[in-house]
């Protein structure tokens, strides 16, 4: 609330000249500190992009078929657009500053594995209009040339300085999904190498058998081609066994290694895990006679045959390790199969699975995390970090900042995205990951599982995120070096394209595998739709379905490599908020480019999102649009919240990635959404406080329905002092969904709501006692005739002088009368404000406001006890009453207001830190009469 | 506002059908406007101790013992040990020189007796399978005694060693026990007081002697309480109230209390019908050493000892029976009700010749503002020059079941329980308040800043 990111880009420019200092300015501390880039127009960066919003991009580098994307996060073509992810897989590939060293080194005698530190390096492509960062990172795979399989994230943003200021946390996000991809393959591959080293061994035991019977069969056979052969078999089989063994201490010795790159600590759980697997370890490193297989399994089935066959057996080890305990070894043939013809592993194999999904996940909640511009992005960290600071109030009407205090634990501890509780549920239950800027925007009706210790973990996580304001600045060397890259691309004109590309092409002497250098012409060349099938053929989706049909499909769906993740799939309106201030390419020539690029003709039928949009001719709009044009000023963009991501296929998602259903949009927001997930009418109502998480789009809703309110009871005004006033506000009607809908609106109004809005009760049909007006403060009651119904009237009348009653049918109001000015601008009968967001903030500016003076109010010492012992109580009860009229030009119904937020202030900061009181909290109220009003 | 609430169009003009003034939302005089609600009991809370400044017990039909902190509004001990419902509650002090210990004995329906320490929770002392349930209790101090009633009396020592009992014959058994100077208790049995001496022997055996039985009631007695040390007074279901002197067990005054309407042949309400036993029935008395503070019936009487004669009434104080009251000074009484609402009363002087009430005035009293103070309730009180009026100041409105008792705790609150299982306690808005503020810069002084 305090640096609301939609006021401040619009008031951005008015603030520019009053700099000079204010004698009544806030201390440094708490001052809000102007954007740095103030200067600069934030939304000229997504100008050029061919992409709608900033998207991870994880590529890898073939040895078969060189740079190719694997998969963008969101995984949604649209996201995307146009972009060429092949070529900037290239791209992003070819900065590969890894001090790798593959092979043989010389003077050793096995293979080495190589232990590889992640560079990250920022980059720039001024034709794409993309910037990326850019994190690469080794993994290990036994089939892999020089056992490496070369792999990068990239965070692609249009905005350079989105990225150059956002350096530090990209780097500590991708580190930690980095490191969790390579426990997971560590593991995998450990396991992968015992398997192998068995089957070695079986087929040792064979050879020898065979061996033996030749020399029983007689010397005349000993010499023959055949029998020589065999024996070089043998022998190499027996040098693969030590070589394996080798590196099966290699990599278990891993942990053990110096790591310079501060942000890669381990989680020393899935290092024990790990060594705890490789159950072959101890026996291998310490015997010296390996050979001793005996064999109990069957015998290796005899499979000897084609290469066909390679591929199943893969899958059936894949299965074979989950399944059962023990492996069955399998003989293995002298000559491996070509380079060519393998099929390579997939990350997913390359990872465990678990680990894999936990990545995935982390990048997702990283990718969330950063949505918006840099603006939205500095007002957000602004935002949390000055409350921080201000935690006795927050409680009144800030949301919950969602993470504990721990400043500066987070840094050298280990961070494990694997949530090793449910390790063992891996498919259902993916760990749920929690990482963010923002804490995690929960549907305030589902609360985070509290015993989740990955959340826990990331909350401290984010605490430690949330301070690097200072740091930002500060830049390593290499990202130094990079930027310079960049900031000269930037420079370039459109025109200028082919030089750029031309320099990169240089650049890419370790990429030229293959005839991939772009054509920088346009990217319509049909060298690029060969590129993408070829790619395509490789990619092992997971049916193996399309070999075929890639041709004219959008890549990314080709990329989908985990039929899950269609679940959920992110929310077709992107994260714009209407003031969010993202500027929207104009889709319809991203769609039409689409077209023109896979099936080199007509648009394609893929929906379209926005309606109002056009298919064009792409070319020359994507260069001439002037990107102002395009600023979304009409009411048809859709409020997108930064965690927008719907179950929309009804899976059971778990609780830690749950988007809210609740943010869908509905009809009456004017939005076009083409997602069918519907928005039930009570779903909508839910009452919400501001303890839960709010995203922007039930900020929005919940606005639009106070506003309502505000605009159609004229007595608004009363019923907002009410709940301000610590009065219990009864809402009584007939109809379900007018009342929660009622209540919806009002909770914005109910001070200390807490965290799962407990304080309010949004549909009530039981008469109810003294204790739940203690435990409520806003209620939504039926109306039922009924001996129930009468029974509750009783209950109403009886309690009548502790609540006020908003009859939601007759629509009355029965409360003490108002007469103040304070809240005369929140509830305006004939305010000018006309959206839900604006009215939101204007309401939170207000409450923020009326907060901190209640803050002032509790924590002034002389308004509460005697400054000398000479003075009575009168005298400090009349300066109490001075301070409030006078100082604060309050009346005497605003200062009941005030009050009451000083009582709960108070209650808070006195309550004990364990929260649990065995003292029952107390209702305060007073003796005054009620007045009946009427519209 | 009930058809109001129900949808009538006429929303403030309604005439409820309430037979009670009511005071309306605006108590200036009221000061309890914060409370707290105890939970902890599973069934009808009967009964409240005051243990010290600070903390109280409740009892009730769950057999539970609860001792609360009246301050933070804190749970400290339940005391769980009776199988049955508590039928008397009382504390026991034990002084030597330096130090007081409260206890609390209990006795039950499972027929046992019970020493409780309300400082640890520890059941001290128990004494199970009495011949018959417990129904009074009482202490004196003096002798470092203390007697059970019901349908025998029996005298105990401070350690729980029974000293001497003596048998009665009466169904009802002994209801209610006060002690009289030299040594003598008395005890209420249905519509008697018997009188018992308590002599002490120079071996420190007790022994017990019935010396008197005074049976000038006419109905069972409900209330038998000390008012000074010369005198005590027994109220009955009759509605009659005897003044005794404590020496010599005389009468020294017998009063109807409802002899007005006996003899009010002007009033046209009271004509209708002799009033039902359970109207004129005295519930609980209550003294303060000057005036005795009657709850007959749904009304409340003051009765002024000096001038023999009652000198301020409200004939219909609550909707329901009046089940007990007290005097929170000369002026002041507080009284709770079936009806489950607590109401503060002040006496007042009557102000200058009223005009004179119209019947049925009362009836239609309503919760509207009242800027006059009700009339008073009959011509004949007006004739009277010594008469004054009951004013109702305030009510406290929050239990759903009758409130059974109140145990005030002056500036620090007010406990009631109720049958709805629950007990409030109320306080002082504004001083709790302050405490509250005092609290806070107290903390924000630990902890050296925010």
């Amino acid at each position: 609330m305090i640096g609301s990111p939609d006021v401040v880009a619009f008031t951005k420019e008015d603030e520019d000249g009053q700099t000079n200092p204010d004698p009544w300015a806030v201390p440094d501390e708490f001052s809000v500190p102007l954007h740095p880039l103030a200067d600069s127009n934030p939304w000229a960066k997504t100008s050029y992009a061919k992409f709608t919003k900033d998207f991870i991009l994880i590529s890898e580098f073939s040895e078969q078929v060189g740079p190719q994307p694997l998969l963008t996060i969101p995984d949604d073509p649209k996201v995307c657009g146009t972009f060429d992810l092949n070529y900037f897989s290239l791209r992003i590939m070819s900065v590969d500053y890894q001090a790798s060293f593959v092979g043989h080194p010389p003077g050793s005698g096995y293979p080495r594995l190589s232990f590889v530190e992640d560079s990250r390096v920022v980059l720039g492509d001024s034709k794409e209009g993309a910037f990326a960062y850019v994190h690469h990172l080794t993994l290990y795979d036994l089939e892999a040339r020089g056992f490496v399989r070369p792999f990068c994230m990239a965070y692609v943003a249009a905005d350079e300085k989105k990225i150059m200021l956002q350096f530090q946390e990209l780097s500590l996000r991708f580190s930690q999904a980095s490191e969790c991809l390579k426990a997971g393959n560590r593991r995998a591959f450990a396991k992968e190498l015992q398997r192998k080293l068995r089957d070695l061994e079986y087929t040792h035991s064979v050879l020898q058998r065979e061996e033996g019977l030749q020399r029983e069969a007689g010397p005349q056979c000993l010499y023959s081609a055949h029998a020589v052969e065999k024996a070089n078999e043998l022998a190499n089989v027996e040098k693969s066994i030590y070589e394996h063994r080798d590196l099966l201490r290699q990599i278990s010795s891993y942990q053990h290694r110096p790591r310079r790159d501060p942000h890669s600590v381990t989680c020393q759980k899935c290092m024990n895990e790990c060594l705890s697997e490789c159950e072959l370890l101890d026996k291998y490193t310490k015997l010296a006679q390996p050979f001793n297989y005996n064999e109990n399994g069957e015998k290796g089935q005899g499979r000897v045959d084609g290469e066909g066959d390679e591929e199943e057996g893969v899958e059936e080890q894949e299965e074979g390790v989950k399944r059962r305990p023990s492996y069955t070894p399998q003989l293995i043939k002298a000559k491996s199969a070509k380079c060519f013809d393998k099929r390579l592993k997939t990350l997913q194999e390359l990872c465990d699975e678990t680990f894999y999904e936990a990545t995935v996940e982390l990048l997702k909640e990283t990718e969330r995390s950063f949505r918006g511009d840099l603006c939205y992005l500095h007002t957000l960290r602004l935002d949390k970090a000055l409350r921080r600071k201000q935690k006795i109030a927050n409680f009144l009407f800030e949301e919950d900042l969602g993470d504990d205090d721990e400043d500066e634990v987070g840094t050298l501890r280990p961070f494990c995205a694997v949530n090793h509780a449910v390790d063992n549920c891996i498919l259902l239950n993916p760990p749920p990951i929690m990482l963010g800027p923002e804490p995690l925007k929960l549907d305030a009706l589902e609360p985070p599982d509290p015993l989740d210790p990955a959340s826990e973990t990331s909350h401290t996580q984010d605490s430690e995120l949330g301070l690097g304001q200072s740091h930002m600045e500060s830049s390593p060397s290499d990202q130094t070096l990079e930027t310079q890259e960049s900031s000269e691309e930037t420079k370039g004109s459109l025109s200028s394209d082919k030089s750029g590309v031309g320099q990169e092409e240089k650049q890419q002497s370790r990429a030229s595998m293959k005839s991939e250098a772009p054509d920088p012409d346009s990217d319509l060349t049909p060298d690029h739709n060969h590129d993408l099938e070829s790619s395509s053929e490789e990619m092992e989706t997971t049916a193996g379905e399309d070999e075929g049909d890639g041709g004219d499909q959008t890549p990314v769906s080709l990329l989908e490599v985990v039929p899950g993740l269609e679940a959920s799939r992110e929310d077709e309106c992107d994260g714009v908020n209407e003031l969010d201030l993202l500027v929207p390419i104009d889709t319809a020539c991203c769609m039409a480019q689409e077209g023109f690029l896979y099936e080199a003709s007509a648009p394609v039928a893929v929906p379209y999102l926005r309606q109002n949009s056009h298919p064009q001719p792409s070319q020359t709009l994507v260069v001439n649009q002037e990107p102002q044009a395009l600023l979304p000023l009409q009411d048809d963009y859709t409020v997108g919240s930064p965690s927008l991501e719907s179950p929309a296929a009804g899976l059971n998602l778990p609780v830690g990635l749950l988007g809210d259903a609740v943010s869908r949009t509905s009809a009456e927001d004017g939005s076009d959404c083409t997602t069918s997930a519907s928005t039930g009418s009570d779903r909508a109502a839910s009452p919400l406080g501001y303890g839960g998480v709010v995203t922007l789009r039930q900020r929005k809703k919940v606005g639009q329905g106070a506003l309502k309110f505000v605009r159609q009871y004229p007595f608004a005004m009363q019923a907002l002092w009410s709940l301000l006033s610590g009065r219990t506000l009864v809402v009584l009607g007939v109809d379900e969904g007018r009342v929660r809908r009622l209540v919806a609106a009002l909770a914005l109004f109910v001070p200390g709501p807490g965290k799962c809005a407990e304080r309010v009760q949004a549909w009530l049909s039981c008469p109810f006692s003294l204790t739940d007006l203690q435990r409520w403060k806003l209620i939504g009651l039926q109306r039922v005739a009924s001996p129930v119904g009468s029974s509750m009237l009783y209950s109403l009348s009886r309690y009548s002088r502790y609540i006020s009653i908003l009859d939601a049918d007759q629509k009355t109001l029965r409360c003490p009368p108002y007469r103040g000015q304070l809240l005369a601008n929140v509830a305006d009968h004939r305010t000018y404000i006309r959206r839900g967001s604006t009215y939101f903030l204007h309401v939170q500016s207000t409450l923020c406001r009326l907060a901190a003076k209640a803050f002032l109010f509790t924590f002034t010492h002389h308004l509460h006890l005697p400054v000398s012992s000479a003075e009575g109580p009168e005298v400090v009860e009349g300066r109490r009453r001075c301070f409030l009229q006078e100082q604060l030009g309050l009346g005497e119904e605003d200062s009941q207001i005030l009050l009451y937020l000083s009582q709960l202030i108070t209650q808070q900061y006195l309550k004990p830190a364990t929260g649990s009181s065995a003292a029952a909290p107390c209702f305060s109220f007073n003796y005054t009469t009620s007045v009946l009003y009427k519209i | 506002m009930l058809r109001w609430i129900l949808g009538g169009r006429e929303a403030q003009g309604s005439v409820e059908k309430s037979s009670v003034l009511c005071i309306g939302e605006e108590q200036p005089k009221n000061c309890f406007t914060e409370l707290q609600v105890l939970k902890g009991h599973f069934d009808i809370v009967r009964f409240l101790v005051q243990i010290d400044d600070f903390r109280c017990a409740s009892a009730g039909d769950d057999g539970l013992v609860l001792v609360w902190n009246v301050e933070t509004g804190e749970r400290l001990q339940a005391l769980r040990g009776h199988s049955q419902q508590i039928t008397a509650i009382t504390t026991f002090t034990c002084k030597n020189e330096v130090t007081s210990h409260t206890s609390l004995i209990t006795a039950s329906s499972d027929r046992s007796l019970s020493l409780w320490d309300p400082d640890t929770g520890n059941r001290v002392q128990t004494i199970k399978d009495l011949q018959s349930s417990v129904k009074c209790l009482l202490v004196l101090e003096r002798l470092c005694l203390w007697v059970s009633g019901g349908e025998e009396l029996c005298v105990w020592s401070g350690d729980f060693q029974l000293q001497c009992h003596k048998q009665n014959h009466s169904d009802t058994g002994i209801t209610a026990l006060i002690e009289l100077p030299k040594n003598c208790i008395a005890a209420a049995m249905d519509k008697q007081i018997l009188i018992y001496r308590l002599t002490v022997s120079t071996d420190s055996s007790v022994s017990v002697a019935e010396i008197c039985c005074l049976s000038d009631h006419q109905d069972q007695i409900r209330a038998l309480i000390n008012i000074n040390d010369g005198l005590f007074a027994s109220g009955s279901h009759a509605g009659e109230l005897i003044l005794w002197d404590s020496i010599d067990w005389n009468i020294l005054a017998y009063e109807h209390i409802l002899w007005e309407e006996s003899q009010a042949g002007s009033q046209t309400e009271i004509r209708l019908g002799a009033p039902k036993p359970s109207e004129m029935s005295i519930q609980h008395l209550t003294t303060n050493g000057k005036l005795i503070l009657a709850a007959v019936g749904s009304g409340l009487y003051v009765y002024n000892v000096q001038i023999k004669s009652v000198v301020a009434y409200k004939k219909v104080a609550h909707d329901s029976n009046v089940l007990h009251t007290m005097m929170l000074s000369d002026s002041e009484l507080m009284s709770c009700s079936e009806d489950g609402s607590v109401r503060m009363w002040e006496i007042q002087d009557l102000p200058l010749p009223a005009e004179p009430a119209s019947p049925g005035f009362f009836g239609m009293w309503t919760f509207g503002r009242s800027n006059k103070p009700p009339g008073p309730p009959s011509k004949k009180v007006v004739d009277v020059p010594t008469i004054r009026t009951l004013e109702l100041t305030g009510d406290l409105i929050g239990h759903s079941g009758a409130v059974q008792m109140f145990v005030s705790f002056e500036e620090n609150g007010l406990v009631t329980c109720s049958a709805d299982h629950l007990l409030i306690l109320w306080k002082n808005g504004d001083r709790q308040s302050h405490l509250r503020s005092l609290a806070l810069f107290q903390r924000l002084e630990e902890k050296g800043g925010l």
